[in-house]
């Protein structure tokens, strides 16, 4: 299977822009439009701190930068020229990735809608879904959301009752999916679909597209524990879906799916995206820790300066490590399973972090007022820590992948194998 | 290590892997082990001939790296080292070739020439014993009296002291920090051996009692040493971790070799879930241990900025995971990962060993922390 995102053949050597000017290009383009970000923006496990307003205006303004991406020659960077792209190299994605820092970005749109979402439309799509819906992704005018994991499926995503039933020249959907982030502003879900009961479960799945906001799909909104709304899950009821819409063959969603959570397991070496280096909201970073100390009076404190250190030292380590797995899986010297060896080490260290921060914040990690500056909330945010093992796959799943794909060991038992999805054991939650 | 290496990189590795393979097989490692010096003469100097101590020292000086970055190249040695458990000062000694080349000038140009073929040892006498043991505390004193220097203080550990010709001595004048060549047969040197976790490495304890050297023993300017000093510790933290790396890499592929092959109750341990999520654990460590030694030992040969702060934590990182990766090792092996017969210990020593020297990891924490926070105040 071929990409031409990752491939780089649409280019050649002579005929595209040198790293070095490009970087320049976009160092100069970047400062004249586009305002630096607040140190505060990027703090945090998924503070519940924007109203919907605020929250609904910051996705607007998302959307505008990619427009402005996209009209100034900087969106789809690694994308073929042919849907909208730049059909550059992922030298020339890194540079911007790296003059983009400290900068706002469309943050909320690298992932899902560019990985896994387009680039499994770039894999798998026809050449008319790819004509329709990767500019119009680069232009900002399609988000896209994962509808993949299910109530009854979490790490088990294979496991998905959905169900799509074909009728005449269009399939029904029916069933519920869960775990899409802002579903409530997104356009479009790539849908994974259970359509035949009577093989095992990885051979009866179909991938299909799908608009959100239509008659048939209700997005109800999840509440975290700390108040946060960023999640949603969707009842998908009698949704008539083009057979036009499916992306795959019937009954081969599967490999479809090996591809999709090959991308988003991806995400942080993916040439499609563009993640500031310094890393993606959602994680406590090292500089934070300092301000943390600062703020409770510990910064001369040694015990505080070890677990600074410690932030630095797996901040860093992290980032270093996602270097070496890019450059590695872009020249073949490693499985190509061995991002899950990056997932693992960054969903360990991101909750390894989170601790560093409750510990530092002391007595303030438990009760505090918004004057308290960065200590205050370090509380809410510890109690969701185990979300960098959670989403995405959870670091067990990426355990097995690095075990299993990686160092070759046997694979686990699995008792729904061979054996036709219908007749595989569920839990009385999930029965059909 | 490197996932690519260049064709002469990969001429050094491969000549420094048959070499050592050959002459330091596990069992001659073992029976080395009541050797005084840890090796003989020849495998230093044969050493010394595939570029051991040559690397870092500028060409006019008789040395020269093999793609221009020649700590890297270096690297390339070190892992070998780490892989065998190999013997030698191979830290100590090229940071010595190292300072003599870059701030000896005409009169350790002798000694450097030795230094290059093998012929005789040098090493670095920098760190000093409980309580002035903290990374970057020096005591010792160099006294200016007329046309000598004088040494007074205590070393330890100095690695291979017992072996070496010459020791690069780190000590504080009134001027600031000063560094002194001085031969180990000078007057009021004692040298006594110290006991150590390595099979091969020898440490000991020195002692500067009046020792008197000519002012021209001064390497670089009296006083003006701490520069220089930041960048020894440099270099000796990248041969450090990389050859923990090393050592690392094979103590983990001799343990899912072994999970492969040992049965329990009908099934290979490969094959347990709780212990294949360790073993995916310790891949991630290893590969991230490879990733930021490659990282630090880039920036030290560039001079960067950052350098020192990746120094420090290549070290803290290394120091802490490849020892827990080592004692996971261990409890995978069972009984037999801690007896003399199995080679795994070889490995653990080399990991716990590097882990100590040059500052612990929670040292290495506190210099790491200060970066930060200036990291932080420079960009408010």
């Amino acid at each position: 299977m071929s990409t031409g995102a990752t491939g780089g053949s649409a280019a050649t050597a002579s005929d595209i822009e040198d790293v070095e000017s490009f970087r320049l290009r976009a160092r100069n383009w970047i400062r004249s439009n586009l305002a630096p970000l607040s140190a505060d923006a990027l703090v945090g496990v998924m503070r519940a701190s924007h109203s919907d307003e605020e929250e609904l205006a910051s996705i607007a303004r998302q959307r505008e930068i990619q427009r402005m991406f996209f009209d100034a020659g900087f969106a789809g960077i690694c994308f073929p020229k042919e849907y909208g792209g730049q059909g550059l190299t992922p030298e020339h994605q890194a540079a911007f990735s790296e003059e983009i820092s400290g900068y706002e970005y469309p943050s909320e749109i690298q992932a899902p809608t560019f990985s896994p979402c387009a680039a499994v439309l770039l894999d798998f799509g026809t050449e008319e879904q790819k004509r329709q819906h990767i500019p119009a992704i680069l232009k900002g005018e399609e988000l896209w959301m994962q509808f993949l994991s299910e109530p009854s499926a979490g790490s088990d995503v294979a496991a998905a009752l959905t169900t799509a039933v074909r009728d005449g020249d269009d399939w029904i959907l029916n069933g519920s999916k869960i775990w899409t982030t802002g579903a409530w502003w997104s356009d479009w879900g790539l849908v994974l679909a259970r359509t035949n009961w009577d093989v095992p479960k990885h051979r009866g799945l179909t991938v299909f597209i799908l608009p959100i906001h239509q008659d048939g799909i209700e997005v109800n909104r999840i509440e975290m524990l700390n108040g946060n709304k960023e999640f949603c899950q969707e009842f998908i009821t009698d949704v008539r879906v083009p057979d036009s819409d499916r992306v795959g063959n019937v009954d081969d969603g599967w490999t479809v799916g090996t591809r999709w959570m090959f991308h988003e397991r991806m995400l942080h070496n993916s040439p499609l995206v563009t993640i500031p280096k310094g890393g993606a909201r959602g994680s406590i970073r090292a500089a934070h820790l300092v301000e943390i100390a600062r703020d409770a009076g510990r910064l001369d404190d040694p015990l505080a300066r070890d677990l600074i250190g410690e932030g630095r030292t797996l901040d860093v380590v992290t980032h270093a490590l996602q270097e070496r797995i890019a450059v590695g899986l872009r020249s073949g010297r490693i499985p190509d399973q061995s991002a899950a060896v990056g997932r693992l080490f960054t969903g360990v260290v991101a909750a390894r972090t989170t601790t560093l921060a409750f510990e530092i914040a002391g007595g303030t990690g438990a009760a505090w007022e918004d004057a308290d500056g960065a200590t205050a909330e370090c509380g809410n945010d510890y109690l969701l820590r185990q979300v960098s093992c959670i989403g995405g796959g959870t670091t067990e799943m990426a355990r097995n992948v690095v075990s299993e794909r990686v160092l070759g060991m046997p694979r686990e038992q699995a008792l729904d194998r061979g054996v036709a999805f219908r007749d595989v054991p569920r839990g009385g939650s999930s029965r059909r | 290590m490197l996932l690519e290496l260049d064709a002469d990189q990969e001429v050094l590795r491969e000549a420094t892997a048959r070499y050592l393979t050959d002459r330091v097989p596990v069992d001659r490692i073992r029976a080395l082990r009541d050797d005084p010096a840890g090796f003989d003469a020849g495998y230093w100097q044969a050493g010394a001939e595939l570029g051991w101590t040559s690397l870092l020292v500028s060409e006019e000086h008789g040395g020269g790296s093999i793609s221009g970055s020649p700590l890297v190249d270096l690297t390339i040695a070190a892992y070998e080292f780490g892989v065998r458990s190999a013997p030698g000062p191979l830290a100590s000694a090229n940071v010595v070739a190292a300072a003599l080349s870059a701030a000896g000038g005409e009169a350790h140009l002798a000694v450097l020439e030795a230094l290059l073929a093998g012929e005789t040892i040098a090493s670095w006498a920098h760190t000093e014993p409980a309580p002035n043991d903290r990374l970057g505390t020096v005591t010792l004193t160099c006294r200016v009296d007329g046309d000598e220097i004088v040494l007074d203080g205590v070393k330890r550990p100095v690695e291979s002291a017992g072996q070496a010709g010459y020791l690069l001595v780190t000590g504080r004048a009134e001027e600031g920090l000063t560094q002194v060549l001085v031969p180990t047969d000078a007057p009021g040197i004692t040298i006594t051996p110290l006991k150590t976790v390595d099979l091969t490495r020898r440490f000991s304890t020195v002692r500067f009692d009046g020792v008197r050297v000519p002012r021209s023993a001064v390497v670089g300017e009296l006083g003006g040493a701490a520069e220089q000093v930041e960048r020894q510790l440099q270099i000796a933290l990248v041969i450090l971790t990389a050859e923990s790396v090393g050592a690392m890499q094979t103590a983990f592929d001799l343990t899912v070799q072994w999970a492969f092959e040992r049965y329990s109750f009908g099934r290979p341990l490969a094959s347990y879930q709780e212990l294949k999520h360790r073993f995916a654990d310790m891949k991630s460590w290893l590969e991230a241990a490879h990733a930021i030694s490659d990282k630090a030992a880039a920036a030290v040969d560039a001079q960067s900025p950052d350098a020192a702060e990746l120094v420090s934590i290549a070290k803290a990182f290394i120091g802490d995971y490849g020892s827990e990766l080592l004692q996971d090792c261990v409890q995978m092996h069972g009984g037999i990962g801690v007896t003399f017969e199995h080679d795994l210990h070889l490995y653990l020593r080399r990991v716990v060993l590097d882990r100590a020297l040059f500052g612990t990891p929670a040292e290495h924490r506190q210099r790491i922390a200060g970066v930060v926070e200036h990291l932080k105040e420079r960009s408010a």
